[in-house]
């Protein structure tokens, strides 16, 4: 078995600053694996350069979908990443405001369909099937997620943690192999951070995703990841179980010196 | 080649350099602020140019001196355009701060459209003469083929309003709080920098800047109307883009640039397509080089 | 209503009075001072500083009351857009749904015929300008990308009918798909270098693109025939048939009110397509629809290539109705008046630029008076309807799709 997801000495320059700095990488089929660290790490920037959103400046990153094959991806769009089976949430929510929910998730399984223009227009059947199995399938995936009752609403006028769990059903619908989310937690409550627990675990055990996660906050990060891996400064200065991580000294030095963000 | 003729052109696209610098400096700084492309821009270099000549037709009844009558026409347009400036900023773009780019880029294209229409519709839509008020300085005579006094003008002006501006943003408190805010205006805020007091100031200077451009060119060419800052200040765009929009050296720069390619352009081209070199130069500029000459290239953040 | 007694206070006619002082020195010179420089002539004309005294007390005050009102609705989203509501009284009332649609066909095919050549010829052009706007409303309203040079497109269809006809004598029919088509290829041309434009450059560079069509148009006599133009072009025919000059009118009246009924049909349907999806998805967030698998190059490919189409179009049937073309029609104002039109119909909705489409081309026409004012007043209407109602008159819904859950996934 090859990891499904492999970075090499993977390597972020902006300008004078170096966001991530030779990380190298891997999480395998299955697994939960968490990516923590001080704010301004780099570990945003370690999903852009992932997903396609920067160039890296350095390094490789390889996908193994089928965990046997594994192949290249550096400086591809983003949106041929995603058809590739990687999709991602983002960190300040960036969901389609004037769009209803509903549609939201029917843009995240934009890459699995094949309607053209003269399908649309012509309306065949082809088509029709295509769009009623579409507006099936999104409704699915907000049943899992538990937002059927905003289907019709606009996405921007969704509560808070909604919004964020709404970020995660649009990436779901894109038929991922592995899911990245950017501090999915952020700005939820107690009750609804134990939700996202149970839904991350979900998914997980149902849908076959493996999952990558950048979190803060330590409770959830510690109850649902096998691995977790640690940055400071762009650089990798750990990686272990959860018990080998909080026994660590360098990653106890690290978060002394920003204790806010632990 | 005639070199007297590539001189003419040399100098003549320098001065068109200087006027586009002036109107150019007004987009880059506003852009540099809140980040929007102000298009109502050329307009306050109309309305300048405009109460200029309002001012000193008044004036030219006094029987007045006519260097006086400059100076104080020239004050007068200064503070005009800025109070539209200001006005302007205070009604268009202020309450839409914080609305998606695209409402306010079509708040201030209807901007540009109400004040070309109100300065047409309370003044005239012919071409009005422009009274020559730079005196014919003798010492150019033998080489006023080149280089005439109006010329000579703008020039020497552009150059100390150039400096002027240098200092004051590189050495006032003022300057130092418009730098932080084009920096980062949230943070600039949490700095205790009063952000509104810094755009007012910044519409004020850009308008100034632009009035003084209007009333230079309209000695140059010896007429205006209403619709004269719509390309002026679309070719100001031009140059502050092409320098990298955002930077001031960069709009200078850039200003000259697309003065040179104007003139010689048309010198030694053809004068039908004056205005396609500027656009086609835009094309070109930015899809090999969209940050501009001097402009940092940046990465949005995500 | 109750709450603008409070705007007579002491302290807020204060507020007005100081903004009056300050309009009445800002417009003295340009207001007050009329100058002609060719007579040496000054006519001062203090009336105008009273108008503009009186004028800006009442629209201080009035500016501060839509203020305080708009900040007081923020966040809460309790507007129910005309078109929601007219949707939801066809919806409870099918027999007055049916019975307005009857209504509205009879008042289209009686049009013509009950009003005079004139007033038709004003409707068609209004017609026209429907599906202008329409196809603009691709681009800027659904595409999110701030065109500027849409003209361009119009003329090529223009164009393309005029110099066929004097080159080659083909006729309007044939030169209807042709000046769409090759609208369309201009379009995805413009499209390749501007793919990587931010919206603001990208409104610099359309407009830049719109200008250069022009000036060619202008310059290149022995292509185009420069600024004299092209005349004596053939209206349209009907199996050869030729009309007389007032059956001509007719004819093109409902020549645009079949093309209203296609475009609407056509737009409706890629609209809340596939691919529709992905304009409104771009419009909302280029980089979070690129990273939701979204080829952001072919949308924008798109959004231009079909946008554009439709300008190529009635740039054909533009010059079949006036039998004369020159540069002068198509110049940046006409861009920006097809914008006005989607913007302050509202953006993204095809009622919404119908309505608009109606405002700005008939009122106009019909308060002959105002004319004048026209673009003025264009100008200030676009800035209020940033300001205070930027969904415009006709704020678009989305479409409701109904699940129905024992069948599952009726979509509507
Ligand atoms: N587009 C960019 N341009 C310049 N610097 C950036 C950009 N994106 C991120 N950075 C910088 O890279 C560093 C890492 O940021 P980020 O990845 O967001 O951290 P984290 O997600 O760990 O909080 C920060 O110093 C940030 O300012
Ligand atoms: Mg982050």
């Amino acid at each position: 078995m090859v990891p499904i997801l492999e970075t090499k000495n993977l390597t972020m320059d902006f300008g004078g600053l170096r966001a991530v700095d030779n990380i190298n990488f891997h999480i395998n089929e299955g697994e939960i694996v968490a990516l923590i660290g001080p704010n301004g790490a780099g570990k945003t920037t370690f999903f852009n350069c992932i997903t396609g959103v920067y160039k890296p400046t350095g390094g490789d990153i390889f996908i193994a979908p089928d965990g046997t094959h594994s192949e290249r991806i550096n400086g591809l769009k983003p949106n041929i990443v995603t058809e590739k089976g990687l999709a991602r949430t983002f960190q300040n929510i960036r969901l389609f405001q004037n769009m209803t929910v509903l549609e939201n998730v029917m843009i995240g399984r934009h890459c699995r369909l094949s309607a053209g223009i003269l399908g649309a227009i012509l309306r065949t059947k082809a088509t029709l099937a295509e769009e009623k199995k579409v507006v099936d399938d999104s409704y699915e995936i907000l049943e899992e997620i538990g937002l059927t009752k905003f289907a019709n609403e606009f996405a921007k006028n969704l509560p808070y943690g909604a919004q964020r769990r709404l970020e995660i059903a649009r990436a779901m619908a894109t038929d991922p192999f592995l899911l990245l989310l950017d501090e999915p937690a952020a700005g939820m409550n107690p009750q609804e951070t134990k939700e996202l627990d149970e839904m991350i675990l979900h998914i997980r055990k149902n849908k076959k995703i493996s999952i990558l996660l950048i979190e803060h906050d330590m409770s959830l990060v510690m109850s649902v990841s096998e691995k977790i891996f640690v940055v400071d400064y762009g650089k990798l200065i750990a990686e272990g179980t959860p018990d080998e991580i909080k026994k660590n000294p360098e990653v106890i030095k690290a978060y002394l010196g920003d204790e806010t963000d632990a | 080649m005639d070199l007297s003729y590539f001189f003419e052109l040399f100098l003549g696209g320098m001065t068109r350099g200087s006027i586009y610098a002036l109107i150019a400096l007004g987009y880059t700084m506003v852009y540099g602020i809140i980040k929007l492309i102000n298009f109502a821009h050329g307009e306050i270099y109309m309305i300048g140019a405009f109460t200029a000549l309002i001012i000193s037709s008044v004036l030219g009844f006094t029987g007045m001196n006519s260097i006086l009558i400059l100076v104080i026409s020239g004050v007068l347009a200064i503070f005009f355009s800025s109070a539209y400036g200001v006005t302007m900023e205070k009604i268009a773009y202020k309450p839409l701060r914080e609305a998606p780019r695209l409402s306010a880029l079509i708040s201030a294209i209807g901007m540009s459209m109400f004040l070309q229409n109100y300065v047409l519709l309370a003044q005239t839509p012919d071409f009005l003469p422009f009274p020559t008020l730079i005196p014919d300085f003798k010492f150019l005579k033998p080489i006023e083929k080149i280089l005439n006094s109006t010329q000579l003008v703008i020039l020497v002006t552009t150059a100390v309003v150039m400096i002027l501006l240098t200092i004051l943003i590189k050495f006032t408190r003022t300057g130092k709080a418009m730098r932080a805010t084009s920096q980062d205006a949230k943070m600039a805020q949490l700095l205790g920098i009063n952000i509104n007091r810094v755009i007012t100031i910044t519409f004020i200077i850009g308008s100034a800047t632009a009035a003084i451009g209007g009333v230079l060119i309209s000695s140059h060419t010896g007429q205006l109307n209403y619709y004269i800052g719509f390309i002026a200040g679309i070719k100001a765009f031009v140059a502050a883009v092409l320098g990298g929009i955002g930077s001031i050296p960069g709009a200078v720069l850039g200003s000259f640039v697309l003065g040179w390619t104007e003139s010689f352009g048309t010198g030694y081209i053809s004068s039908d397509y004056e205005d396609v070199f500027a656009f086609i130069f835009l094309l070109v500029i930015l899809i090999f080089r969209p940050s501009g000459i001097l402009g940092r290239s940046q990465n949005d953040k995500v | 209503m109750s709450n603008l007694v409070k705007y007579f206070s002491l302290k807020e006619i204060k507020k007005s009075l100081v903004i009056t002082l300050w309009f009445m020195v800002l417009t003295f010179p340009i207001m007050v001072i009329k100058v002609n420089t060719i007579e040496n002539t000054v006519i001062w004309r203090w009336g105008y500083l009273a108008i503009i005294a009186i004028g800006s007390f009442i629209l201080s005050t009035l500016w501060r009351y839509m203020m305080e009102r708009k900040s007081l609705q923020a966040g809460k989203e309790s507007k129910i857009s005309l078109q929601q509501k007219l949707r939801e009284m066809g919806e409870k009332n099918p027999r007055l749904k049916r019975g307005a649609l009857a209504a509205v066909v009879v008042l289209v095919v009686a049009y013509p015929f009950a009003t005079s050549m004139y007033q038709t010829g004003i409707m068609t052009t209004a017609l026209m300008y429907v599906v202008l706007g329409l196809g603009l409303n691709i681009v800027v309203g659904l595409g999110g990308l701030l065109h500027l040079g849409y003209a361009a497109f119009y003329a090529v269809g223009a164009y393309t009918y005029a110099l066929l006809h004097v080159h080659f004598g083909i006729g309007f029919w044939v030169s209807l798909p042709i000046g769409a088509g090759l609208a369309t290829i201009l379009g995805i041309l413009l499209a390749i270098p501007v793919l990587r434009l931010r919206g603001d450059y990208l409104a610099i560079v359309t407009l830049g693109f719109g200008e250069i069509v022009r000036i060619i148009l202008e310059n290149w006599n022995d292509f185009s025939y420069g600024p004299s133009g092209i005349a004596n072009i053939p209206r349209p025919t009907l199996f050869g048939i030729h009309f007389k000059l007032q059956q001509a009118t007719i004819f093109i009246y409902f020549i645009m009110v079949a093309l209203v009924v296609f475009t609407i049909f056509i737009v409706r349907r890629l609209e809340n397509s596939r691919m529709g999806r992905t304009w409104i998805a771009m419009r909302e967030d280029e980089i979070a629809s690129q990273s939701m698998g979204i080829d952001i190059t072919k949308t924008k490919v798109t959004t231009f290539a079909i946008g554009a189409f439709w300008a190529g179009m009635i740039g054909v049937v533009f010059a079949a109705k006036t039998t004369f073309i020159n540069p002068a029609s198509f110049t940046l104002w006409e861009s920006i008046i097809i914008l006005c039109i989607v913007v302050i119909g509202g953006m993204g909705s095809i009622f919404g630029v119908v309505v608009g489409a109606g405002i700005l081309i008939l009122l106009p026409e019909y308060l002959r008076a105002f004319s004048q004012y026209r673009m003025l007043l264009f100008g200030a209407i676009l800035v209020l309807m940033m300001v205070f109602r930027p969904g415009g008159i006709v704020t678009n819904v989305r479409k409701v799709y109904r699940i129905d859950k024992e069948k599952t996934g009726e979509a509507e």
